[in-house]
């Protein structure tokens, strides 16, 4: 780990003064990980996790979250639990208990990918070392993406709660070290990885995020199931967040969005538009992941991802339609 | 308690006496190690390819930074003895030189070694040494390398690489039922919770080492011959060791370079390697592919088995494990043959981890029984029962006892099987496909040469001082319990003293070898100190002459016969001398060598299969076991369920990825390699045998440590085959590896 | 170097600190507690489990210096009075170690958890009320690695100090 300045921000206009250069410091269940191993090097890590935005808000807009909310608390917080239950179940399924009382909100959308290439320094990476190549594409990828990689690099997001977000049309607020503001649709945070997946999201040199707002009225039916190798503390192999309401038995305000295919949180949209107006079946279902996956490529290991993908949503979205709100792996 | 009772400490279930101290923190093992000079800490620097030469390093940056006290790489490490010279010491005992020259042997061997003062400073000045190499091809692949397979000198688990009994060619050929299947099993690494520690200080040219170790005395010549020195100059301290599973059997780089750099300083040099260190820098169980082909006849009656196996072995470093060597012990066949080749290989160490040979052999090999099994029509237990040899089929050797058929009768009684052929795909539990499967576990029972050493104070407490380990197997508390039997007193008057290797040399801790053997040398010293107290007692008063020292009883200070009492300190007083201290060593008896011995399971596995994602999880595990007698119920219990883990971890979770282009094990930390967390594990049945094997040792004990793995991932993998219709031909079975068959039975 | 002040098992302790030190080695090296055991260093295993201001996290992903004014609980500091606690009694009878070098962060875990238990604080596997069950714990301990395989004397363990199963 190398040196760095320490800086403890007493308000968020304080972290993005002194943190244009560094990096924020939230739970650090990721980023101390990294820096251990040198992956990533601040010069200065700005501690904002004493800051005062711990807390949650209702009101007219919704639920407005303080990034710097531990998982456990938002996954507990009775109206998550009520409104959102499966945000709650999301924030569950990732990590440990230990971890998510110490892993932040915000920090949570900014965990980097888990892809071994991008751990291991004598490998080739483009997100470590833009231009050095990708180890992955060739390499062990049984974990990576079926959905908007690139040449340059096939890593996916390894975030639960990130997908859940992005299902459930949640609003990043971010504060710019020139003190202006600005909200981002969660499913607009991430980026996919094109020429340079040295990025993993939109924000920019210094920007803090500082609260995520759900929306106040969304859909009843909810639905977030993880697959994984093992059966707790484990990265998902595809993950889907999924709700929508039954309107005079039609579907409405359908979203879906997927985990562990991307270097993203994929939202399905053309399965949404295959599903919003109509009658829930079998059929449906199936058409609808089959038009989402249609432009699934697998890398060779991770083949069986897309298969995987499409039974994970028709199996959502029967579970959903028939009343199961989430089921525990 | 009365005299009854403590005739009879073997086999209870007592609380690990060391229990107190691991409950608060009190355990002190390797890395805890607090000495009167402050240790400095220090830091490997790895090997960023898989063979070739360093063309260049450049440590001044490191050097420069803040706190380092020394930087060694090959340009200024001290002299050592070449690296696998002093063969005729084994390979624990060989010289594990390191640093020795610019060669890259593997990938994350080490280039360099930084101490500085603290972690954070030695951490970050290794990330500050540039190195350049000249990259050479390197053989990382024993199936791509197949041309170049070569028969193993030795084997870890068989006495022969090659063997065959009968005709198998012939006898198959004819077989009108048969089974033909290669098997894939992965590279694994041990992965004990405590990461390989040393901490290194010398005085006056001698040099003491507490570390992280399974067999003390292997680690003393292995330290003292890379470092031309006498064994006797090094003294090994490992009083508690946080999981070995073979992976500390011997020593490894950062013991070595610990003792170069603290003698260089003159200063203690504390080492603990990295979780990612431990995938290079310790060993593992390298990838083996098997190939087994079996026949029998319509009825199940096996004919022929053959089985090949195909594996890696570490460049300079002879250890290959004996997939097949189990076979030839398993089931009555009139022709049974194996055989095992080897491809030195530019990787990491590749060394014992639990139960070589078994563990990997068992999960092809009764996969495949079940696989014919089902050819033949006949229940897999039936099929198993049927085809139980009279003496070792190998061999013809007799077996010093064989119960694995009431293994097997009382599991399928207990777990409730449903005897039948099997007809894969028939149950549902709501979304889950679930299945059951079953597997007989088989693990050659073995003892070591054991010294120990007891001495007995004039107030009656015992004290054991022995260098052998207890590696979490519940050494302390069995080794009490023997005493205890063996003396006829309470076990609460026995302090047991281990991890030393001033103490008595026993065998260590490994190949579940050690609570036999080391407990049977202690049985040994204790019932010397009966003769002796008994000779000295005779010496006072005529009286004593002549009587049977198995009638003596020892109650708090004074020793009794019959009516006859003296008080221990009168005849220490009368005789001279402060205590009855007593040595003795043994090793293994003639049985051992005209008999097979093993000890046996039976698995029986339920899983469920989701029908949706084709996720596998485990809901039921049950094991039969016999272990000869039982040493301790309690930690016994705990040995077994440990070992159905590994089972589990091997059919579902565990192996280390190898990126072949590069060498490099690449998922290398305990996020991506996937040791079972507590919800995969169900609750657990274990049920052991009241056995009694004279023949293995005079405390009719076996080896349990490796047993409960050997059965519990077959039982698994045809649990799976039974609820899908998957034959496992690689594991461990995976999501993608069943998929085909969920998707094939429900769409 | 930063000075940290904190509260160490209700004793208050001052120590300078690397930035870059975590919670782990601060309590192993510098006050030389090492009862607090490194199995990965990187939050993949539990064995440096701390209870810190009431609840559990990983010290090994946690910088030292942003501990200051927390109140730590480790290994050193869950006996009661001179004697063990029930958590601590009940793993020594159930046998729920082998090695031991998980158990201290076992122990931190299952006395945190019986906390978020009381508390009504919901894990993946609870359905509308928390409730204490084997499935449960078993979720709730999957954070704490044992590669002994101690996991179902875990489990009762804390059963049997946490009351019947419901």
């Amino acid at each position: 780990m190398k040196p760095f300045d320490y800086v403890r921000a007493g308000s968020a206009q304080d972290a993005v003064r002194a943190g244009a250069e560094g990096r924020f410091l939230g739970g650090g269940t990721n980023l101390v990980d990294l820096m251990k191993l040198e992956i990533e090097k601040p010069d200065r890590l700005v501690d904002v996790s004493r800051l005062a935005s711990d807390e949650i808000e209702d009101g007219v807009e919704g639920l407005r979250v303080g990034a710097g909310v531990s998982n456990s608390a938002l996954a507990g917080h009775p109206l998550v639990r009520e409104r959102y239950p499966l945000l709650s179940t999301a924030l569950l399924s990732g990590a440990t208990q230990q971890l998510r009382n110490k892993a932040t909100v915000g920090g949570n959308f900014l965990q980097r990918t888990r892809c071994q290439y991008f751990y291991d320094v004598f490998r080739a990476c483009n997100k470590r070392v833009p231009g050095s190549g990708c180890d992955a594409l060739d390499g062990i990828n049984r974990f990576h993406a079926i959905l908007g990689a690139s040449e340059r690099c096939i890593a996916v997001h390894p975030s639960d709660m990130a997908v859940a977000m992005a299902a459930l049309d949640a609003t990043v607020e971010t504060l710019k070290p020139d003190g202006s503001t600005r909200s981002i649709p969660a499913r607009s945070l991430h980026r996919l990885p094109g020429d340079t997946p040295q990025f993993d999201h939109v924000l920019e040199t210094g920007e803090l995020i500082t609260h995520v707002v759900l929306p106040a009225s969304p859909p009843k039916r909810q639905f977030y199931r993880k697959v994984r190798d093992r059966s707790s503390y484990a990265f998902a192999v595809v993950s889907i967040a999924v709700a929508f309401d039954l309107e005079g038995g039609r579907i409405a305000n359908v979203s879906i969005a997927l985990g562990g295919v991307a270097h993203k949180p994929w939202r399905a949209d053309r399965a949404e538009s295959v599903l919003e107006g109509g009658s829930p079946s079998a059929e449906l279902f199936a058409m609808a992941a089959e038009a989402e996956l249609a432009r699934a490529v697998g890398q060779g290991h991770n083949d069986f991802k897309i298969d995987l993908s499409k039974r994970l949503i028709v199996a959502a979205l029967r579970d959903l339609s028939e009343g199961k709100r989430e089921i525990a792996a | 308690m009365n005299q009854q009772d403590s005739r009879n400490w073997i086999g209870k279930p007592l609380d690990r006496v060391d229990g107190p101290a691991k409950v608060t923190g009190q355990a002190t093992y390797a890395a805890d190690y607090r000495g009167a000079r402050a240790a400095s800490i220090g830091f490997i620097v790895e090997a960023g390819i898989g063979k070739g030469r360093i063309s260049s390093i450049d440590t001044t940056a490191a050097e420069a930074s803040d706190g380092v006290l020394l930087v060694l790489s090959h340009k200024n490490a001290p002299e050592q003895a070449p690296f696998g010279s002093h063969k005729d010491a084994g390979r624990f005992g060989q010289s594990h030189a390191a640093l020795e020259n610019d060669r890259v042997k593997y990938h994350g061997a080490p280039v360099a070694f930084v101490v500085a003062e603290t972690l954070e400073q030695a951490r970050h000045a290794a990330h500050l040494i540039e190195v350049k190499y000249d990259i050479e091809a390197g053989v990382f692949d024993a199936e791509a390398h197949e041309e170049d397979a070569v028969r193993p000198d030795s084997l870890d688990g068989a006495d022969e690489a090659d063997k065959e009994t009968g005709n198998f060619e012939k006898t198959f050929d004819k077989a009108p039922v048969t089974v033909e299947a290669e098997y894939h099993t992965p590279a694994q690494h041990a992965s004990a919770m405590e990461p390989h520690a040393t901490v290194a200080e010398w005085s006056e040219g001698k040099l003491t080492v507490h570390m992280a170790i399974q067999i003390l005395s292997d680690a003393r010549k292995g330290l003292a011959h890379t470092l031309k020195m006498e064994p006797g100059d090094v003294r090994i301290v490992s009083p508690f060791i946080g999981g070995g599973f073979g992976s500390k059997l011997g020593i490894h780089n950062e013991a070595v370079l610990a003792a170069l750099a603290a003698r260089e300083l003159d200063r203690p040099v504390r080492v603990a390697q990295t979780r990612r260190n431990l995938f290079s820098n310790g060993p593992h169980r390298t990838e083996h592919r098997q190939r087994l082909k079996l026949g029998a006849d319509t009825d199940g009656r096996l004919l022929a088995i053959s089985h090949d196996s195909l594996a890696a072995m570490a460049r300079g470093y002879p250890f290959a494990e004996a997939a097949g060597g189990l076979t030839q012990s398993s089931y009555a066949a009139l022709a049974i043959r194996m055989r095992h080749r080897i491809v030195e290989a530019d990787i990491p160490k590749v060394d014992s981890m639990r139960a070589p040979g078994e563990a990997i052999g068992t999960l092809t090999f009764e996969s495949a029984i079940d696989e014919l099994a089902e050819r033949c029509g006949v229940d897999p237990v039936q099929f198993r029962l049927l085809n139980e040899p009279e003496t070792e089929p190998g061999s013809g050797k007799p077996f010093s006892t064989r119960p694995l058929a009431r293994c097997l009768s009382e599991g399928a009684a207990s777990f409730g099987w449903r005897s039948g052929p099997v007809r894969p795909g028939g149950k549902r539990d709501g979304r889950w496909l679930v299945g059951h499967g079953v597997a007989a576990a088989i693990r050659s029972n073995n003892i070591e040469p054991a010294g120990a050493e007891a001495s007995l104070s004039r107030d009656g407490r015992l004290t054991l001082k022995l260098d052998m380990t207890d590696i979490g197997t519940g050494t302390y508390t069995i080794l009490g319990q023997i005493a205890a039997e063996a003396l006829g007193m309470q076990a609460g008057m026995i302090e047991v003293r281990l991890g030393d290797s001033d103490f008595a040399e026993t065998c260590g801790s490994g190949g579940s070898f050690g609570a036999g053997s080391t407990g049977t040398a202690v049985h040994e010293a204790c019932q010397n100190i009966r003769a002796d107290i008994l000779s000295r007692a005779a010496r006072i008063d005529a009286g004593w002459s002549g009587v049977n020292s198995g009638e003596l009883r020892l109650d708090g200070d004074r020793v009794s016969v019959g009516d006859r009492s003296l008080p221990l300190g009168d005849i220490l007083d009368a005789v001279g001398g402060e205590t009855f201290h007593c040595k003795a060593h043994i090793k293994a008896g003639d049985a051992h060598e005209t008999m097979a011995q093993y000890s046996y399971g039976a698995l029986f596995a339920e899983v469920g299969v989701d029908t949706d994602t084709a996720e596998i999880r485990l809901r039921r595990l049950l094991g039969v076991f016999d272990a000869g007698r039982i040493l301790n119920r309690k930690t016994a219990h705990s040995q077994l369920m440990g070992g159905m883990i590994f089972g589990i971890g091997a059919a579902l979770l565990e192996e280390s990825l190898m990126d072949k282009r590069y060498g490099a094990f690449m998922n290398r930390d305990l996020a991506e390699y996937h040791i079972a967390v507590n919800r995969d594990v169900p609750r657990l049945e274990v049920h052991m045998l009241d056995g009694f094997d004279r023949h293995s040792n005079p405390l009719g004990s076996k080896g349990i440590g490796e047993l409960g793995i050997c059965g519990a991932g077959p039982a698994i993998a045809n649990a799976v085959y039974d609820a899908t219709g998957h034959r496992a031909r690689k594991f461990p079975v995976h999501i993608e590896d069943v998929l085909p068959a969920v998707s094939r039975l429900v769409g | 170097m930063p000075s940290i002040s904190l509260t160490v098992n209700g004793e208050p302790v001052s120590a300078e600190a690397d930035v870059r030190t975590s919670l782990l080695d601060l309590l192993r090296e510098t006050l030389g507690m090492t009862g607090t055991k490194k199995g990965c260093d990187h939050g993949q295993c539990g064995a440096c489990t701390v209870i810190v201001n009431g609840t559990r996290i990983n010290s090994c992903l946690s910088l030292a210096v942003g501990h200051e004014g927390d109140t730590v609980t480790t290994v050193e500091g869950l006996a009661e009075g001179n004697g063990l606690s029930p958590l601590q009694k009940a793993f020594v009878t159930q046998d729920a170690f082998q090695c031991g070098y998980c158990t201290p962060g076992q122990l931190c875990s299952a006395t945190a958890l019986l906390n978020e238990i009381a508390r009504g604080e919901p894990s993946v596997v609870t359905d509308e009320r928390v409730r204490l069950s084997e499935e449960e714990i078993r979720e709730r301990m999957s954070g704490n690695l044992c590669r002994c395989g101690a996991y179902n004397n875990i489990v009762d363990a804390i059963l049997s100090v946490a009351g019947e199963p419901a």
